[in-house]
């Protein structure tokens, strides 16, 4: 999270509603370890990363949900997941998501 | 997760003050989301409700205390996300040579917190470092006393002047740094190692220096050897490396 400090304070500043994905469990051979964060703000706008790129893209259609709701969400990722052949680990891995929203 | 506690964590992340965040991730549905942040001496702050198991998370949460990792813990229906918020490593740096300028970059680009120490003020400049936490014009060990060596700290010794270096290693050797390195060529070291040992060192404290510093990656430019000294020191910092590659 240190990477991420100075831009999520400066989106924090600019007041602008920010959701956090947090990995929190992973299975096999993952690309990011738990506690890999990345963060997506109201205009679509990405920093950090959850997984090698793999469903980075999937996370942020699911963080606009959850800014929109306000409701977390615990999102997973991997082969026995329809959405992982579309989205794709392709390590083979299998990961968790949580995704919430940052008050501000 | 509720604006206060997005404050507080955030400060302690700047800060550097280690704290441990629950987060309940499965269970009822109105209790998904809470959380609770710990710091250091037991107390906590959050939303967790009142039959959550407030005293079982608090034992969890100061387990992990001075680690860099997230566990999940599973009790009854709940399962809860535990991540341990640690201080960004150090790296202390002796001689503002011009290896350092390209090791200062790496280092701040692989979450380090960069101090410089060197007395000599044609060398430690702001312009030729404007990168580092704190630029220490003092001779070596009274710096190195100052700014204090833990376990989350690399040392990194570079002037090539025994007249800098050798009080910086005695008072490094000292210490317990995660990392100690110096540079110099396996003649400028054993010449090193010759006067260190007149001047009482063992030679188990001696084993402890790196050198000469950095994986041999063939490197020749102060950037290729910065990039040495600094994959010698992840190495190490993540147990792949335990004892200095170069015989």
């Amino acid at each position: 999270m240190h990477d991420l400090l100075p831009e999520l304070q400066c989106w924090r500043e600019r007041g602008l509603a920010i959701a956090l994905a947090t990995v929190v469990k992973t299975w096999g051979s993952s690309p990011r370890p738990a506690g890999a964060k990345m963060a997506v703000n109201a205009h679509g706008e990405m920093i950090g990363s959850v997984s090698g790129g793999c469903v980075e893209s999937a996370v942020i259609e699911e963080a606009r949900q959850v800014l929109q709701t306000g409701k977390p969400k615990l999102l997973a990722f991997g082969v026995s997941n329809e959405q992982a052949w579309e989205v794709g680990l392709a390590c083979g891995g299998m990961i968790e998501i949580f995704v919430e929203k940052l008050e501000n | 997760m509720k604006k206060n506690i997005a404050d507080f964590l955030l400060q302690a992340i700047e800060t550097g003050e280690p704290v441990v965040l629950a987060t309940i991730i499965r269970g009822a549905e109105n209790e998904i989301g809470r959380h609770l942040l710990f710091r250091r001496d037991g107390s906590s702050q959050g939303d967790w409700g009142e039959a959550t198991p407030v005293t079982l998370a608090q034992q969890q949460a100061m387990a992990l205390f001075g680690q860099e990792r997230g566990v999940t813990w599973r009790t009854g229906e709940r399962e809860i996300f535990f991540e341990s918020y640690f201080p960004p490593a150090k790296l202390i740096i002796v001689g503002a040579v011009h290896v350092a300028i390209p090791l200062v970059r790496f280092a701040k680009d692989l979450g380090y917190k960069v101090i410089l120490v060197d007395p000599r003020h044609t060398f430690a400049t702001e312009a030729r470092f404007p990168h580092v936490e704190a630029l220490v014009r003092r001779w070596p060990d009274e710096a190195l006393a100052e700014i204090g060596i833990d376990a989350n700290t690399a040392v990194v010794i570079l002037t090539h002047d025994p007249k800098l270096d050798d009080p910086a290693i005695k008072y490094a050797l000292s210490q317990a740094p995660a990392y100690l390195g110096v540079l110099g060529s396996r003649k400028t070291h054993e010449k090193r190692v010759q006067r260190l040992k007149h001047d009482g060192l063992t030679d188990e404290q001696l084993a402890r220096l790196h050198a000469p510093i950095g994986l041999d990656i063939g490197g020749q430019t102060p950037a290729e050897i910065a990039l040495s000294i600094m994959a010698e020191i992840v190495a190490v910092r993540r147990g792949a490396l335990t004892i200095t590659p170069r015989q």
